[in-house]
C-alpha cells in the first residue's frame, strides 16, 4: 500500500502505539522529556475540550462530524502524550487530565481562546493545525522512540486537519461579503497567540535533539501561511502579539472554566473508576 | 383521437404495469429502487419515517453531547466524541435515503425546525447524570436496535441498505452503554446508586420508543403489508423485555418492573403498564426537554446559514472561473 492510500489511522509497524501500549513501557521518560510531552498533550487536550462543543452545533452535518473526528484525533494525541509524561511520576492520563491544576497545565493560550463563532473556530484550526503539522513532522525523527512514534500517528491525522482548516478559509474568505468580514475578524482575534507557539524555553535547550525547538518551526509556518492567505486574498493580521506564559503554568483567563468542566466529575468522586 | 388523450392513456397503462410490478415485488420479498414506480401512500409514509428516523439521530445527538465537555475518563471522552459523531452519520445516510424518494435535506431539515416534522420523544427527556448515558447507550439504543434491525430487510432499497450500517454502529453504542453501566454497578456505592437510578427513569420511557400498543397502531398495518416494517410494537417490546431481562442479571442492577414475566402461552414477555398518556404528553411537546432540544437545533442552524451560503457562494465563484478558463 502506498503511502497516500494509507488511512489516517491504519496501524503500522513503528507507530502502532494506543496510550494503551504506551502505559505498559518499561522504560519511564526522564523528567524533563515528560515535561516537554505535557506542553503537547495539553495543547491537544484542551484544543479537543474547545472542538467538542461544536459535536451538535455545526453549521452543517457535515461539519459535526468533521469537527468531531479533530477533536477525536486530538483527544488521542492527548492520551498518548499523557500517558507517556504520567509514566515518569506514576500517574495515569487520567490523573494528569483531571487531578491537577490550572497552574500545572502547560497548555499554550491558543487553545484555550473561545470558539466564538465558525469563522473564528477556522482561524484558530488553521493556526494549530499547520503548526502541529510543522511541529509533528520534525517530532518523528526525535531520538526519543515514544515521542517519535505519536508524532509519526498524528503527521498523518493532522495533515488531514490542515486540509479542513485550508479549504475553510478559502471558502470564508472568497465565499460571501459577510463571511469574509467574519473570517478577517476570526483571525485578527487568533493571531495575537501566534507568537507563544514559536517561542524557545530553557526545557528544549535541556532536551537537545529529543524535542523540537519552536523557533525553528516559524520560517516554514510563515510560509505555509502566506501561501494561503495569498490565495484567499487576505492579509496577515496587523495585531501585536499576546505575552504567553501557557509553558509555565501562567493561562489566559478561559483556562480555569475549561478545566472546571473537564474536571467536574471525576473531582466530584476521587478514587472512582469510570 | 387526440395526443393528449394517446399520453393519458400511455400513463395509466404504466401506472397498471407500475403497480402490477410492485405488487409482485413486494409479494417476492424483494426490493424497491428509487426510480421504480411505487404508490403516493407508499413514498409518502416511507419519506414521513425515514425523514422522522433522521430527525431523531440528529436531535439526539444532543442529550449525550451534553456530557461531552464533563466526560469522567479520556478513553469515555473519545468513545462517547465518536458515538455522537456516529449518529451525524446515521442522520446523513437516512436524509440521504429519504432524498431519493424526492424531499430534499433543506426541506426535511426547515420541517423540523418549523415544528412540524417529529422526532423521536426519548429525546426530550434530561440526561441528568453520567450514569444516563451508559443506560442511553444500553436501553435506547438497546430498543433501536430490536426496531431497526427488521428494517435492514425493508422493502424500499435506499433505507435497507442504510440501515445495516447503522445497526452495525448502534450494537457498538450499545455495548458502549453496557460497559459504562457495568464499570458503575461495580463501583463505589455512589456510583452504583446513579446507575440503578439512570436504569429506572429510562426504563419505560424506552419501552415506549416501540410506539403505542398495537390496538392503537393504526398505521403499523399498512407498513406491514407493504414489508417496510416486519413486526408489530409489541411484538418487538416484548423481545426487548426478553433481552433485557437476561443483561440486566450480569449488570447485578434490576429493572423497575415487578410485573415482567414470560407468558408460556403466548410466547411472549410481559412488563408492567406503561403510562401512555406522559408518551402523548411528551409527543405533544410537553416533555421536559421539546422546547430545549428544538430551540438548539434551530440556532445550529441559523448561526451556520452564513457558513453554509458562504461555502455555496464559493462553490459558484470557481465554477465560473473554471468555465471562463476552458
Amino acid at each position: 500500500m502506498s503511502e497516500a492510500n494509507a488511512s489516517a489511522t491504519r496501524i503500522t509497524p513503528g507507530n502502532a502505539l494506543r496510550p494503551e501500549d504506551i502505559a505498559l513501557l518499561e522504560t519511564k521518560p526522564a523528567d524533563a522529556v515528560a515535561q516537554y510531552a505535557l506542553w503537547l498533550g495539553d495543547d491537544a487536550l484542551i484544543l479537543a475540550q474547545r472542538l467538542g462543543w461544536w459535536i451538535s452545533r455545526a453549521p452543517e452535518l457535515e461539519e459535526d462530524v468533521a469537527l468531531g473526528n479533530i477533536a477525536l484525533d486530538q483527544i488521542g494525541h492527548a492520551r498518548s502524550f499523557l500517558t507517556y509524561a504520567g509514566r515518569a511520576w506514576d500517574k495515569t492520563e487520567d490523573d494528569l487530565a483531571y487531578f491537577r491544576r490550572e497552574p500545572e497545565f502547560r497548555s499554550v493560550h491558543l487553545v484555550e481562546q473561545p470558539n466564538g463563532d465558525f469563522a473564528r473556530t477556522i482561524a484558530r484550526q488553521f493556526v494549530v493545525a499547520l503548526y502541529q503539522w510543522e511541529l509533528y513532522s520534525r517530532l518523528v525523527d526525535s531520538s526519543d522512540p515514544t515521542l517519535a512514534a505519536i508524532a509519526a500517528k498524528a503527521v498523518k491525522e493532522v495533515d488531514y486537519h490542515r486540509d479542513h482548516s485550508i479549504q475553510w478559509t478559502l471558502r470564508l474568505a472568497q465565499g460571501t461579503d459577510e463571511s469574509r468580514r467574519r473570517m478577517i475578524a476570526g483571525l485578527k482575534l487568533t493571531w495575537p497567540y501566534v507568537e507563544e507557539l514559536f517561542t524557545d524555553h530553557p526545557l528544549v535547550n535541556e532536551l537537545g535533539d529529543i524535542a523540537v525547538r519552536p523557533s525553528s518551526l516559524r520560517s516554514s509556518f510563515d510560509e505555509a501561511v502566506k501561501l494561503v492567505l495569498d490565495e484567499a486574498d487576505l492579509e496577515l493580521p496587523d495585531v501585536p502579539g499576546a505575552i504567553g506564559g501557557g509553558r509555565q503554568g501562567l493561562h489566559s483567563e478561559h483556562l480555569g472554566y475549561i478545566l472546571a468542566e473537564l474536571q467536574v466529575l471525576a473531582r466530584e468522586y476521587p478514587g472512582a473508576s469510570w | 383521437m387526440t395526443t393528449t388523450a394517446i399520453d393519458a392513456g400511455s400513463r395509466v397503462d404504466e401506472d397498471t404495469a407500475g403497480e402490477q410490478l410492485f405488487n409482485e415485488l413486494i409479494a417476492q420479498d424483494s426490493r424497491i429502487e428509487p426510480r421504480d414506480w411505487m404508490p403516493a401512500d407508499y413514498r409518502k409514509a416511507l419519506t414521513r419515517q425515514i425523514s422522522q428516523h433522521a430527525h431523531s439521530e440528529i436531535i439526539g445527538m444532543q442529550p449525550e453531547a451534553n456530557w461531552i465537555t464533563r466526560a469522567p475518563s479520556l478513553k469515555r471522552k473519545a468513545v462517547l466524541m465518536a458515538k455522537v459523531q456516529d449518529e451525524a452519520g446515521h442522520g446523513l445516510y437516512l436524509y440521504s435515503a429519504a432524498e431519493t424518494l424526492g424531499t430534499p435535506r433543506d426541506k426535511m431539515t426547515e420541517d423540523l425546525i418549523a415544528g412540524k416534522a417529529r422526532y423521536s420523544s426519548i429525546f426530550n427527556y434530561p440526561v441528568r447524570t453520567w450514569a444516563d448515558i451508559g443506560a442511553i447507550g444500553w436501553l435506547v439504543d438497546g430498543a433501536a436496535i430490536c426496531n431497526q434491525v427488521p428494517l435492514c430487510r425493508a422493502s424500499y432499497g435506499p433505507y435497507g441498505r442504510a440501515m445495516v450500517r447503522v445497526c452495525k454502529e448502534e450494537s457498538f453504542h450499545q455495548r458502549q452503554g453496557f460497559e459504562i453501566l457495568l464499570e458503575l454497578a461495580n463501583g463505589t456505592p455512589e456510583q452504583r446508586a446513579m446507575a440503578q437510578d439512570a436504569v429506572n427513569r429510562w426504563y419505560a420511557p424506552s419501552l415506549m420508543m416501540f410506539g403505542p400498543p398495537d390496538e392503537d397502531s393504526p398505521n403499523s398495518q399498512k407498513s406491514m403489508e407493504w414489508k417496510i416494517k416486519r413486526f408489530s410494537n409489541d411484538e418487538l417490546r416484548s423481545r426487548f423485555v426478553g433481552m433485557m431481562v437476561e443483561q440486566v442479571k450480569v449488570l447485578g442492577l434490576e429493572l423497575p418492573d415487578a410485573e415482567i414475566r414470560y407468558n408460556d402461552e403466548t410466547g411472549r414477555w410481559e412488563h408492567g403498564p406503561l403510562d401512555w398518556n406522559e408518551f402523548k404528553e411528551v409527543l405533544a411537546g410537553r416533555g421536559p426537554c421539546n422546547a430545549q432540544r428544538m430551540e438548539r437545533r434551530r440556532e445550529a442552524h441559523e448561526d451556520g446559514a452564513w457558513v453554509r451560503e458562504a461555502a455555496a457562494a464559493y462553490a459558484e465563484k470557481q465554477a465560473a472561473k473554471y468555465a471562463q478558463a476552458a
